[in-house]
């Protein structure tokens, strides 16, 4: 949050303080107004974000579980909570025959889980276990926050650049201007290859933005999906349950038509039903919301047996002891 | 002398961070703790219910049932009555008992098939193991925890400080024998 406030005030003040370096003084209004459109789309985002991603998908919430299958469902959310020791998620269903689920709010305290009907039907307990407990490991790690800043600061900076080219047109024929004459106020001579690195920083800082901070969400999302199965195999103690249920929801990989584009970052297996998920290598590396599929159940079957080992070692040990 | 002033404002502020890390890890344990009073209380709260949903389709198989309701109201009564060794001893046993009988009923559920097509065996089951889930991770998240704050305090640099935030081992939670499962031998009120 504060983090993407400060990026926009670089790009507005950076650019009012190569203006004032040569000679101009005017009120730093490009500063001031990036700031504030900033602050109110962070504010706007932080806000909303979780009803707006709940409501696109067409969620009901669970409040008073009636059948079977939502009284497990909200049974295993609360046994998950505990063992993250999290306060209780709200929980939600989206009316999706594909097998999906996803995690949102801004934090801790505030934090909304969502399966689709799909999920409940072909997941046993231990599985759904699992996938809750991967869903409440991304709202442990403040996941969810992160990625709706990350989403925000895409979006708003593809936005305000588009809007500001025009300008920066001007500014770049200002420093011409300056440099010609010589004589673009006192400062103006001793700054003038400050002034040049400057503007060259900020312009670059424009011009790759979007990129470097969409490649960085992408990067951030695909670590934070391994961490995620991490820390459900340490709330359940079974990341062989985990494994099985990514199977599951692998075979089933009809996308998920309920969830849209901008939440995709946001469940358990991309929801779009990507090839770039699946496949390894440079460019997908960078460029897919999800590691692939076989790589996180080798990793957990990896953790499985890495835990029966212990556990068998242990049993001989005392076996013998 | 500006380096020695550097210096010790940097030790200064590692040492607030590693005491107040340290007082966070002792609160977090504590907490986790007193979750697994909560579960168990959760526990003895839905048992009356639990039984009186599902009395009328397993009326044959009463003494089962009585068993546990006064497994249960055992495990209040004991609870109730207050601190000191003797009456921890007196809950893991009450708990103990309770843990029995509950297992018993779950037992006995398994052994009528047509029970479980009923709506209520089901949900019994459900509630049940969930129960009992809701306990075991309870100990968990206070094991785990327990672990953090122990082998913070432990390592070196910030074993330094452990002493001025008063902290001391915990025990974890283990299960030696089934008498010992409901209340660890912990006390985290002390100094």
């Amino acid at each position: 949050m504060i983090g993407f406030v400060l990026f926009f005030a670089w790009l507005g003040f950076g650019g009012d303080y190569i203006w004032a370096l040569q000679g101009h003084h005017p009120f730093p209004w490009v500063g001031v107004i990036l700031t504030t459109v900033a602050i109110i789309v962070v504010w706007y985002a932080y806000k909303t974000g979780p009803e707006k991603v709940l409501w696109a998908t067409g969620a009901r919430e669970l409040i008073d579980p009636q059948t079977d299958a939502e009284r497990q469902v909200a049974n295993v959310v609360d046994e998950m909570a505990i063992a993250a020791g999290v306060p209780r998620p709200r929980v939600w269903l989206v009316p999706d025959d594909d097998p999906n689920a996803f995690a949102t709010g801004t934090g801790p305290g505030n934090s909304h889980i969502a399966v689709t009907n799909g999920l409940l039907r072909i997941c046993n307990r231990d599985e759904l276990q699992a996938v809750i407990g991967h869903e409440l490991g991304h709202v442990k790690n403040l996941d969810v926050r992160l990625m709706t800043t990350l989403a925000a600061l895409v979006g708003a900076v593809l936005l305000v650049r588009d809007g500001m080219g025009r300008m920066m047109g001007g500014g770049l024929g200002r420093t011409g201007g300056g440099g010609g004459g010589g004589g673009g106020g006192r400062r103006g001579k001793n700054a003038g290859p400050l002034v040049a690195v400057l503007l060259a920083l900020w312009v670059i800082s424009w011009i790759i933005a979007p990129l470097v901070t969409q490649l960085l969400a992408l990067a951030v999302s695909r670590r934070r999906e391994y961490l995620a199965d991490a820390m459900s195999a340490q709330f359940t103690r079974n990341p062989l349950a985990l494994a099985s249920a990514l199977a599951k929801i692998e075979s089933a990989a009809a996308p998920t038509v309920s969830i849209k584009r901008g939440a995709a970052h946001l469940c358990i297996a991309d929801p779009l039903g990507r090839r770039l998920t699946n496949r390894e290598g440079w460019l997908a590396d960078r460029l897919a919301t999800h590691p692939p599929m076989s790589m996180r159940i080798s990793r957990l079957k990896g953790m499985g047996y890495a835990e029966l080992k212990k556990e068998g070692g242990s049993f001989t040990s005392s076996a013998h002891g | 002398m500006w380096v020695l002033l550097v210096l010790i404002v940097v030790v200064v502020l590692w040492m607030v961070a590693a005491y107040n890390g340290l007082i966070s890890l002792k609160n977090q344990t504590v907490n986790a703790f007193k979750q697994i009073d909560v579960q168990l209380k959760r526990r003895h709260d839905l048992i009356p219910n639990l039984v009186n949903a599902v009395k009328g389709a397993m009326d044959f198989e009463r003494s089962t049932l009585e068993a546990v309701i006064q497994a249960r109201n055992q495990a209040v009564k004991v609870n109730a009555s207050g601190g000191g060794p003797e009456a921890i001893k007196q809950v893991s046993q009450a708990e103990n008992a309770l843990s029995g009988a509950l297992s018993r009923l779950l037992v006995t559920v398994e052994r009528y098939p047509q029970l479980k097509a009923t709506g209520n065996i089901g949900q019994l089951q459900e509630e049940l193991s969930s129960t009992e889930n809701r306990i075991a991770f309870a100990r968990q998240l206070y094991n785990d925890t327990a672990t953090q704050y122990n082998t913070k305090q432990q390592q070196f640099p910030t074993t330094l400080v452990a002493g001025l935030a008063h902290a001391e081992r915990t025990d974890l939670w283990e299960i030696e024998d089934q008498a010992e499962r409901a209340v660890p031998q912990v006390d985290l009120s002390r100094r």
